[in-house]
């Protein structure tokens, strides 16, 4: 799949790389249940071989529904999770094999993350300017109290809050507004890359749309990089720039977002599009919806997607498609390659 | 908002409250709607607009202190706030079904979901066992479970999230109701399993003829579904009318500015409208017209006072802008 990783669309510089990426979980019942009942070692994979890159300052979205590995994939890329095997290149380096503790931290600067919830991430007893403050902190960006109030005051004007809302504690602001803070705090370090898992997920329309706003103003402010991931098709396209879309694990597409969007490949994919409700009361024929996603434990044969797709056969339940490429994009789909999908 | 003698349901200024030591607040403040047999209507609005409290008032399930202050609520012209608990009780269930975003509010863990088809079944239809037996298959199979005369032996848990949604509609049609009230049905479930339940509740009403009262916070699955759609904001219903017009053409500035909101599947856009501010807290609710401190429209007149419901084209809009300033609201609006 090295061809996914490396291959270049247009003269994109990629500022993150992943290859071969996969983590695998360890569900088995304790040890003691096992002897007894005689039960064996179960294991999960969360994360099946996904390759992906993303070009500075562009926004890649991983969508798909859950359980499809989507936060997995996140908290590898931030290190609050190992993965089983594959690489994750950052600006060229290997972050799952840098060692040096020191090197880490300059590295780690530069990315950060937002979370779906953001009160879960904001320490309740801590004033919203100390919040902010810790990672200029922690990081030894600042250390000067002046310095520090004034980077504190300059972020939150940056996420439209008031300076002066930095003495209140989070429980005293909107789900909105925590996400702002949580955004400012991300952005304290100055760092290139964001990864956002959900960010809008707990929020109301009208507010969501605030927050992806300013998302899309800060991106274009400091030249932000992207990777959000949503379950929601309809924020995917309004701020992706290439999407791609996970089923139990795998990577089952790869394409620009207009792509994918107007000439979907994958028949999950294009399910998944006829899946979400037509806002625009077009009165489109969509196909209806097949079944449901198989437990992850014991996923199908071959391709994940076989008991659930109308241009299965039988090599489908024998052989996992590759992912291979397809007008701009990439897709892992026997049909599409044999030029079985209309 | 007109109320005529073959209406299923006439909700009537409708007030709900909380008495609280700081003094009382309203929830739901003078909200009128009426329904016929077999119709959809979406009740859409944003967390905390006062949509579920409206639901569970006009089923007798509040929850205490909450209660009906003031307002009506009838059903087939037949006042049913009020009625004895007991009566209530006996028309939930018979004549009005009710599915939850969290299927286990339902559904009772422990026993077997064929065990609950059936006790509901008996309770409100004269069917021997053997008969309300047959009739819970019939039902499981209506709602697309498959290999449902086994099914009848598995507990709640035992399926999953979609399945379990799916028992819970068969439960709420059991005893063929008039209305079926579902609060956010879909909510906790993914895209593709919301296309599936809201494919099935749609069915079996239009089958049945079953009037429904669709509660969410999510216009695509009200435009899927609804025949009309009330739009709630603090308590109050600020627009009312045929899903298109609202959808398409709406004409109340929150409306407006909550379609704006929602990004587009079909199209991109660099930005989206955006409302400032969120949704008041009910210790907060602003003087005059609710929305006013995010109304770019708003006037003295919205600071002061409340403006009343209006007839606007098919539907109605509690606004003071006068009806050329609302249609050309509209036609901005225009996707
Ligand atoms: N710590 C864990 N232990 C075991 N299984 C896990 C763990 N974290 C996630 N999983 C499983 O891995 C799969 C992917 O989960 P996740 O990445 O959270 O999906 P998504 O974010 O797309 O909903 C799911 O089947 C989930 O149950
Ligand atoms: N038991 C309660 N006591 C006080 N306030 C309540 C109670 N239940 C709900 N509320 C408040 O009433 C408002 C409307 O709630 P709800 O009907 O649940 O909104 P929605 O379903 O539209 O999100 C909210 O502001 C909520 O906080
Ligand atoms: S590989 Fe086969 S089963 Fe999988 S999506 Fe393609 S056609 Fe369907
Ligand atoms: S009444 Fe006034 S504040 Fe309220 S929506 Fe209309 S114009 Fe805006
Ligand atoms: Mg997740
Ligand atoms: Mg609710």
């Amino acid at each position: 799949m090295t061809a996914v990783a490396s291959a270049s669309h247009a003269d994109a510089v990629p500022l993150l790389t992943v290859e071969g990426l996969r983590c695998v979980f360890d569900v088995s019942k304790p040890w003691l249940n096992r002897v007894l009942e005689g039960a064996s070692k179960q294991s999960l994979q969360a994360v099946d071989d996904v390759s992906f890159f993303i070009p500075k300052g562009e926004t890649f979205a991983l969508v798909g529904e859950s359980g499809s590995g989507k936060s997995t994939i996140a908290k590898m890329i931030v290190g609050l999770l190992r993965p089983t095997n594959g690489e994750i290149r950052f600006d060229g380096t290997d972050i799952t094999k840098v060692g040096n503790a020191a090197e880490m931290r300059r590295l780690r600067r530069r990315f950060q993350m937002i979370f779906q919830d953001p009160y879960a991430s904001l320490n309740p007893r801590m004033r919203v300017d100390t919040i902010i403050a810790e990672p200029l902190r922690a990081f030894g960006i600042l250390s000067e109290d002046g310095a520090i109030a004034t980077r504190v005051a300059e972020l939150l004007r940056l996420v439209r809050l008031d300076p002066a809302d930095g003495v209140k504690f989070p429980h005293e602001f909107s789900g909105g507004q925590r996400q702002r803070i949580a955004i400012a705090r991300a952005l304290a370090g100055n760092p290139e890359f964001l990864v956002c898992d959900e960010p809008t997920s707990a929020l109301d329309v009208s507010v969501q749309a605030q927050i992806l706003n300013l998302m899309k103003d800060l991106q274009a402010e400091f030249g932000l990089t992207y990777l959000l991931i949503s379950h929601n098709l309809a924020v995917v396209r309004h701020m992706a720039t290439r999407v791609g879309v996970l089923y139990l694990g795998r990577l089952v597409e790869v394409a620009p977002s207009r792509q994918l969007f107007t000439a979907p490949r994958h028949p999950y994919t294009r399910m998944l599009l006829d899946a979400v409700p037509d806002l625009a009361m077009s009165g489109r024929q969509r196909l209806p919806v097949q079944g449901e996603i198989p437990n992850p434990i014991t996923p199908p044969s071959g391709c994940f997607y076989h008991p659930r797709c109308p241009l299965a056969n039988e090599r489908c339940t024998q052989e996992r498609p590759a992912l291979v490429p397809a007008a701009e994009g990439y897709v892992a789909c026997h049909a599409v390659a044999e030029g079985r999908a209309a | 908002m007109t109320e005529t003698s073959e209406a299923l349901l006439e909700v009537r200024d409708l007030v709900v409250e909380f008495p609280t030591r700081r003094g009382i607040l309203r929830a739901v403040d003078q909200i009128s709607f009426s329904l016929m047999p077999g119709e959809v209507l979406g009740l859409v609005g944003e967390s905390g607009a006062g949509k579920s409290l409206t639901g569970t008032a006009l089923i007798g399930l509040l929850e205490p202190p909450g209660r009906i202050a003031s307002g009506t609520v009838r059903l087939k012209g037949q006042q049913i706030n009020g009625l004895p608990p007991e009566e209530l009780r006996k028309i939930r269930g018979r004549r009005i079904g009710m599915v939850f975003q969290d299927p286990l509010t339902s559904l009772n863990p422990l026993y077997r979901v064929g065990e609950q088809l059936i006790e509901t079944i008996r309770t409100h239809l004269p069917l021997s066992e053997a008969e309300a037996r047959q009739r819970a298959v019939d039902l499981l199979m209506e709602v697309g479970i498959p290999a449902a005369e086994r099914r009848l032996d598995s507990y709640p848990h035992e399926f999953s999230g979609g399945m379990r949604q799916r028992v819970v509609i068969a439960l709420a049609l059991a005893a063929e109701p008039e209305l079926v009230i579902a609060d956010e049905p879909t909510t906790a479930l993914d895209v593709s399993v919301q296309a599936q339940i809201i494919a099935v509740l749609k069915r079996l009403c239009r089958e049945k003829n079953t009037a429904v009262i669709l509660i969410t916070h999510d216009m695509g699955v009200i435009a899927e579904t609804a025949d009309r759609v009330a739009v709630m904001y603090a308590g109050r219903i600020v627009e009312i009318g045929p899903v298109r017009d609202v959808i398409k053409s709406p004409r109340h500035p929150y409306t407006k500015g909550l379609m704006g909101s929602i990004p587009d599947p079909e199209a991109e856009a660099e930005r989206l409208i955006q409302i400032p501010g969120s949704m008041p807290r009910l210790t907060h609710i602003p003087k005059g017209c609710a929305f006013n401190p995010r109304c770019g429209f708003a006037n003295d007149q919205c600071r002061t006072e409340r403006p009343p419901v209006r007839a606007v084209g098919k539907g109605s809009v509690a606004c003071f802008l006068d009806e050329a300033q609302l249609t050309a609201l509209s036609l901005e609006a225009r996707r």
